[in-house]
């Protein structure tokens, strides 16, 4: 899934390097230098997860309940230090509505690509202006966001 | 400074003055040594990254330092033998127990020497060892996490210098005793006379076996050897793969005035180890057990906490009894380095007061055993003769050669302390080709892969011992100056001056390439199996056992749960059990707690830390993170009730308005 993104910078850092080799003429250049990753390369080839933009999900009701569950404890573990399951706000919004709020892809996007919604999204920029903290990286992949959308449907009401 | 003696006079003496004033083949000044395009060559752009990691000892600061090159920019200290209240190290109940040895807790100790992990006898980018010289220990410390994850101490040791150096797959890495010591049959240092050296005191070199997946230490065995100061050694490569060569001085056996006594005789020795033979005597039981008691202390990433085990048990080999494991070559006069060359035939020997480099050969050492070419035995133990193992000698290099590194193009570079320079020499022909000036005294010098069969090149850097006026000057105490050249071309030109602590004694160089792709970024939260985590601030709680409080306590940007705590009372241990619930690279949280008499702790994400604290007064204390963490950081703090001893507040604890009435006991 990120195959796309890494390609491309991997083919800027070769460019860049072709060109920092040519202007300081650089016979022998080193295998280590040319092995030498960028500072893109570094940030987008990392285990860390993180987001390639989603464009679509698909929800289906009944809700998968053992998608409820494994989304509630992930909420446990990575959310509920800054999210309420009430409308009430603590860091960040509280989820009550949250799925009648907002659109299914957005907040997977907020949940798995947060960087890029900052910098792209008008709703997200103006949440950060609201809530002066980056929603933090909590390095959970598309599936385990999928999961926590289950889980928000569930605590909106959804069957 | 490692040479206090006789070096530091003739330096002050000589070799100074005759950089700063005397005209002739050096330059006048420092800056006109400095070529035009230098500034071009060491410029890292803004948000680009260094060619090579600089891996570099702390010296006396007990410590690892990281830099970049070209540039010289200083990354990080990685803390491994002392104690560092910036993290936490050694004073978090997870760490104390990484600097436990037979002698008990000792937050200290004077790192020398760095070997990086190398496969088939090259870099492989895994694990860098350092020795500690004054309480014999050996550190592995993991270059994914730049963290220190295990440390062994060497039994049977003092004075743990001619270390960690290591095989050519990293099966063994190697201790000497710099200081022999009395031992007798039982292995233990028995009360005798300081003049009866001779008669009773010994020597050691150990091999610690290192396992392939793990890099688990474990003293395999050890070798008993006469009473001489063992200094610096280095393993032997693809023919030599099987030998272990050590620098010995002080073979006059002298127990006072070193400086004058150990400097009499014209030759002390290399010693030649055949540590695949030793393997062998081990595994035909030919090696003594011997009782000692050494701790080993590894730290466990799936706990993140620390356990120190105390050990007894060694094996010794006799070299009086198994006759061809170690020969002495004679090596002129008091050696310090004992490099080999990417092909694994030649060895440098560097006499600190010898007008040559001697320069040995494996196939000639060989031919020599197999003739039982020998002048005569010390203690039991063959000595070759030096002309049957000699490839030829180096005439008139310079002043007080220390240490050896290759560029992998046929070329040796050796360091001098005394005349101050790098001398860069044909192995083949012995013939010096180049000199630069170094300022002042260099010690240790590196060429990135230079001590391995495929030496990256590009560079040498020069760790030189003296600083004087080459930066601004902060009083009496002095940074430490290091000195990167290129070596790209025929002439070695100098590019940057650039400082490092403690006093940095060997480093090592290995290309970016070889270990950012690994770096850790967090750990993961769900990994993290310390007994004490909180996996979310539900797990957050605060329980008595007896007089120990224990708080399991989570933070985020930015609030602490909890962040109000009562019904602690004097007379109380609290531990606060720190857990970092951030899953995104670089954002640590930190704690402090007033009064604390140890440190503060710096918990990377998905971390738990433990802070002990006594309080020792009544009153609400304040406790804060110490990290800026977002805009909000000022407002991530909390307060900790601690009430009088026998006084019946609850134990409590909440964050915001809901109050948690405590399990009273886990």
């Amino acid at each position: 899934m990120q195959s796309n993104m890494f390609g491309k910078t991997t083919f800027i850092a070769a460019v860049l390097m072709l060109a920092v080799f040519a202007c300081t003429s650089k016979k022998e250049a080193d295998d280590a230098a040319k092995k030498s990753p960028s500072p893109t390369d570094l940030a987008s080839a990392q285990p860390e997860v993180h987001g390639t933009e989603v464009k679509s999900i698909e929800l289906t009701t009944p809700l998968n309940k053992d998608w409820v569950t494994t989304g509630r404890a992930t909420y446990d573990l990575k959310c509920q230090a800054c999210h309420k399951l009430t409308d009430e706000k603590l860091v960040g919004p509280g989820w009550l509505g949250v799925t009648k709020r907002r659109e299914p892809v957005w907040i997977i996007n907020m949940i798995t690509n947060v960087e890029m919604m900052l910098e792209k999204d008008p709703e997200a920029q103006k949440l950060l202006e609201l809530c002066l903290v980056r929603m933090p990286n909590q390095n959970l992949t598309q599936d385990d966001a999928r999961k926590i959308i289950e889980f928000m449907r569930s605590n909106d009401g959804v069957k | 400074m490692k040479y206090k003696h006789l070096f530091l006079l003739i330096a002050a003496a000589i070799a100074l003055p005759s950089v700063l004033t005397t005209p002739g083949c050096k330059p006048h000044n420092p800056v006109s040594a400095v070529e035009g395009d230098a500034a071009e060559k060491v410029y890292v752009a803004p948000g680009k990254y260094d060619e090579f990691y600089n891996i570099v000892s702390g010296g006396f600061s007990g410590q690892v330092s990281v830099y970049g090159l070209p540039s010289g920019r200083l990354f990080r200290v990685i803390p491994v033998f002392s104690q560092n209240p910036e993290s936490g190290w050694g004073f978090s109940e997870e760490t104390k127990p990484m600097l436990n040895t037979s002698h008990g807790f000792v937050p200290w100790d004077d790192a020398h020497h760095i070997a990086l992990s190398t496969t088939n006898g090259e870099h492989d980018g895994r694990w860098a060892f350092i020795n500690g010289n004054n309480t014999p220990r050996i550190a592995r410390i993991n270059l994914s996490t730049f963290r220190t994850d295990e440390i062994i101490e060497i039994p049977n040791s003092s004075g743990n210098h001619s270390s960690p150096f290591l095989t050519e797959n990293t099966e063994y890495a190697v201790a000497g005793t710099r200081f022999s010591y009395p031992m007798d049959d039982d292995n233990s240092n028995p009360d005798v006379g300081i003049s009866t050296y001779k008669q009773n005191f010994k020597g050691t070199v150990s091999f610690i076996g290192i396992d392939k997946e793990s890099g688990r230490m474990g003293i395999s065995f050890q070798v008993l050897l006469p009473g001489f100061n063992f200094d610096l050694s280095r393993g032997g490569k693809g023919p030599s793969h099987d030998w272990f060569f050590f620098s010995c001085y002080n073979t006059e056996q002298a127990n006072t005035l070193l400086e004058v006594n150990a400097s009499q005789k014209d030759k002390d020795y290399i010693m030649a180890l055949n540590w695949k033979k030793c393997e062998e005597y081990v595994k035909a039981g030919k090696g003594k057990k011997m009782k000692v008691n050494y701790a080993h202390n590894v730290y466990d990433e799936k706990t993140q906490t620390a356990t120190s085990t105390l050990e007894h048990e060694t094996i010794m080999l006799d070299p009086k009894e198994l006759k061809d494991i170690v020969y002495f070559m004679p090596c002129p006069k008091s050696p310090h380095g004992c490099d080999v060359d990417p092909s694994g035939e030649f060895i440098c020997g560097s006499g600190k007061l010898a007008a040559v480099i001697p320069v040995f050969s494996f196939s000639k050492i060989q031919k020599a055993i197999a003739d039982k070419n020998f002048e005569g035995e010390f203690d039991g133990i063959p000595v070759l003769k030096y002309d049957a193992v000699l490839h030829g000698e180096v005439k008139k290099p310079g002043l007080g050669p220390l240490h050896t590194e290759f560029d992998g193009k046929g070329f040796a570079y050796t360091s001098f302390f005394v005349s101050s320079e790098i001398v860069k020499w044909n192995i083949q022909t012995l013939e010096v080709v180049d000199r630069v000036p170094t300022y002042y005294s260099i010690g240790h010098l590196c060429i990135p892969g230079g001590p391995t069969r495929k030496p990256w090149g590009k560079y040498v850097i020069a760790y030189n011992k003296i600083t004087k006026d080459r930066y601004l000057p902060t009083g009496p105490e002095l940074t430490q100056s290091a000195q990167l050249y290129d070596i790209s071309g025929d002439k070695m030109k100098l590019l940057l001056d650039f400082p490092t602590i403690g006093e940095p004694h060997y480093a090592e160089a290995i290309p970016a390439s070889l270990i950012t792709p690994k770096s850790t970024k967090i750990f993961k939260i769900e990994d993290n199996f310390n007994p004490y985590v909180s996996k979310g601030e539900k797990q957050a709680k605060v329980f008595r056992e007896g007089n120990k409080v224990h708080v399991n306590m989570t933070t985020i940007r930015s609030h602490f749960v909890p962040d109000n705590i009562e019904g602690v009372k004097m007379g109380d241990e609290v531990y606060f059990h720190v857990t970092n619930l951030e899953q995104d690279w670089d954002v640590p949280h930190g704690f402090a707690v007033k009064g604390a008499n140890n440190s503060e702790l710096l918990i990377m994400p998905g971390e738990t830390s433990t802070l002990k604290w006594v309080p020792d007064r009544v009153g609400v204390v304040a406790f804060y993170c110490t990290d800026f963490c977002s805009a909000l950081h000022q407002e991530m703090q909390g307060y900790i009730r601690v009430s009088p001893r026998g006084s019946n507040t609850a134990l409590t604890f909440s964050t915001g308005n809901k109050v948690e009435p405590t399990g009273a006991t886990k």
